[in-house]
């Protein structure tokens, strides 16, 4: 063999493939620690990297699958109200990035609403996709949530939500700012009606979002490390002229603080939330009906053979 | 020593001279008033201040809802309202003083009153905390309206705030969280409440205490998201950006009346408010007795619903729903149409494609 097949000719080859352009082609990914990762391994590991623990945001759709009994979730189709109402323009159209957002997330908006089931029990569950503008609130996410929480109602399901947004989007000013009081409202509806709300705080929660519907859910638990708050970091230093703690707004350090119940990691949410609500619903039994029906064949079978 | 606004400079020429001309016995030389030239400057004046304020920017009206001299809560509550008292306190924490809240009469009428006020000279403004509240205060604010409902007084609240305080103890005591059930409890009065934004109202500072039956503004005034400063810095990059932010949001009165957020537009004196802080006054006991009597007439229940309606509604297209009024259901359902025009939008392909198609079947009949 000589140089030329030993060296040209796979240098040939590789510049002639098609490169995977997207990150989807490829089989590696990273992480914040950078390190390399194969994508399979962090699939498995509920998109956790192995290597430093860093809960990575991941899409609705992941979302939805890690969580539900099975990977089975079938999604529920939200209103969509008018795209760009203010017709705003920074340096790019609002309505480009929306068209951009898109294509790249394949949903129609920030937030997701699925239904599916949780260690058998039925749930309604909301996400949001920090791909999507940052996860940022509009019209369109508003009203999302709003159909979730009636479908909850309407099919008397837990409703679980999955925080995950920097806060309102600003492309659509006060529309999105309402959001906050309508999101809220629905929350109220939920608690009238006595659902369970439980909200998971991903990183990053903060802004309307924290100061609307995800602070007020019955039971708040937390991914570790997540970034949860109201204003952000550096807003906070440039106000106060000083560097700001270690761990300052972290999910650890808000527990500490009495803001939320619980930090868990992705691995145990779908344990210990199927827990809660079991408890919640009063539903601890359902493993001793079973056994009493058994009982109860035993004993017609009994009765049968007596007779 | 009067303070003006960078727009302003030739109004700030006129009114010196005027000033000068109505105090002749400061002045060099021969003393006698002119009042011939007074009557023409002051003439001037007017023309000017109307050329300058009937065609303000939205970033003008920005600094004009911050102006210095502009009135703060605490002025209209001390002449709008007898018998106020100042309740303090979140009886947990602290005593917030950037909002004042207490209970008061208006004509005759029992009413809880909360101004988010943020201080007329240096000091007061620092202990003011320049009108930024923290989870105190609103913790204070739902403990009293929580006691409104229990008594069934209506409440009124003035906004005015650049928005909620960013500090390290207070998300330490969990502003967002104090500010969501300040919403929460707002949302579930039984009693009507009217917020008046009388200056800025600055995000979720201000909607802690906006969501109301009815928002009434100020035509000078500021409602968004996030402060045009904070928008250009982020969008823009440029923090210089004021102008094109302002004016992207869409943040003045009449945009937020277009948009069917807010009820009410308060009409100021030319020049804005502080120019005649007394006039405004007449306008808005009118409009906080017309609201007050128009709200009495419903139920608690109603009460609830109505502000539930109106939210429900904000941003949602006209025509093309059904069941927008339905009272049990916050979903909005669309019908076919709106469903066929959303595909279209979202598949555009498809329209060259039925089109060729079209030509094409057209084509092959007419050789058949």
């Amino acid at each position: 063999m000589n140089w030329i097949t030993k060296f040209i000719k796979p240098g040939l080859k590789t510049l002639l493939k098609r490169q995977p352009k997207t990150e989807e082609g490829s089989l590696w990914t990273t992480c914040n620690c950078q390190q390399l990762i194969y994508k399979e391994d962090l699939h498995k590991n509920f998109f956790v990297c192995p290597k430093c623990e860093t809960h990575q945001k991941i899409s609705c759709r992941d979302r939805f699958k890690i969580f539900l009994d099975n990977n089975e979730y079938e999604i529920l189709k939200t209103p969509s109200p008018p795209d760009d109402p203010l017709n705003f323009v920074d340096t790019k159209k609002y309505i480009d990035r929306l068209t951009a957002a898109r294509k790249l997330t394949k949903q129609d908006d920030a937030i997701m609403i699925a239904s599916g089931k949780l260690k058998g029990i039925n749930v309604t569950v909301g996400a949001q996709n920090f791909s999507f503008i940052g996860g940022s609130v509009g019209s369109a996410s508003g009203e999302a949530f709003i159909c979730g929480v009636q479908y909850a109602i309407d099919n008397q399901t837990p409703f679980i939500f999955f925080s995950c947004s920097g806060g309102q989007r600003m492309m659509e000013s006060s529309l999105a700012l309402q959001q906050m009081a309508r999101t809220v409202l629905a929350v109220n509806e939920l608690k009238k009606n006595n659902i369970p709300y439980i909200v998971v705080l991903t990183n990053p929660t903060t802004g309307g979002v924290s100061a609307s519907w995800a602070m007020i859910g019955d039971i708040l638990i937390a991914e570790p490390k997540a970034t949860i708050g109201f204003a952000g970091r550096r807003v906070i230093e440039q106000t106060i002229g000083e560097t700001l703690p270690d761990g300052f707004q972290t999910a650890e350090y808000i527990k500490d603080h009495g803001g939320i119940d619980l930090v868990v990691s992705r691995k145990e949410l779908r344990d210990t939330i199927g827990t809660l609500i079991t408890v919640l619903l009063k539903k601890n039994k359902t493993t001793s009906i079973e056994a009493t029906n058994e009982n109860q064949e035993d004993l017609k079978q009994i009765v049968e053979v007596a007779s | 020593m009067k303070s003006y606004l960078e727009f302003e400079s030739d109004i700030k020429v006129l009114e010196e001279q005027l000033d000068k001309l109505k105090d002749p016995f400061n002045n060099e030389g021969l003393a006698e008033v002119n009042t011939e030239k007074i009557y023409q400057i002051q003439n001037e004046l007017d023309q000017k201040l109307k050329e300058v304020y009937s065609n303000l920017s939205r970033w003008q009206r920005t600094l004009l809802a911050r102006h210095e001299e502009r009135p703060r809560a605490k002025f209209f509550i001390n002449n709008l309202f007898s018998n106020f008292i100042n309740l303090s306190g979140d009886r947990q924490f602290a005593d917030d003083k950037a909002v004042l809240v207490g209970f008061g009469v208006f004509e005759d009428q029992s009413v809880l009153v909360i101004g988010q006020e943020k201080g007329d000279d240096l000091d007061s403004r620092i202990e003011r905390n320049f009108g930024m509240m923290r989870p105190e205060g609103y913790r204070k604010c739902i403990r009293l309206m929580q006691l409104a409902d229990k008594f069934n007084i209506p409440i009124i609240s003035f906004i005015d705030t650049p928005g909620a305080y960013p500090g390290i103890g207070a998300e330490e005591r969990g502003q967002a969280e104090a500010i969501a059930r300040s919403i929460e409890c707002s949302m579930s009065l039984k009693v009507p409440n009217i917020a008046i934004i009388i200056g800025e109202g600055g995000s979720g500072g201000a909607i802690a205490l906006a969501s109301s039956n009815k928002i009434i503004m100020f035509e000078n005034a500021i409602y968004s998201v996030i402060s045009p400063e904070g928008c250009a810095s982020i969008l823009w990059r440029d923090p210089k950006k004021t102008l094109e932010a302002a004016d992207a949001m869409k943040l003045s009165a009449q945009d937020l009346l277009d948009q069917k957020i807010i009820d009410e537009i308060i009409k100021e004196p030319l020049g804005g408010a502080h120019r005649d802080k007394n006039a405004l006054l007449n306008e808005i006991k009118k409009s906080i007795r017309k609201n007050l009597k128009e709200l009495s007439e419903l139920s608690r229940e109603d009460i609830l619903d109505h502000r539930k309606q109106k939210f429900l509604f904000i941003g949602r297209k006209k025509g093309l729903i059904k069941d927008i009024n339905s009272k049990d259901k916050m979903t909005i359902e669309e019908n076919i149409f709106s469903n066929i025009k959303q595909k279209i939008n979202k598949n555009k392909i498809v329209i060259p494609i039925a089109v060729a198609l079209a030509v094409l079947i057209s084509l092959i009949l007419l050789y058949l």
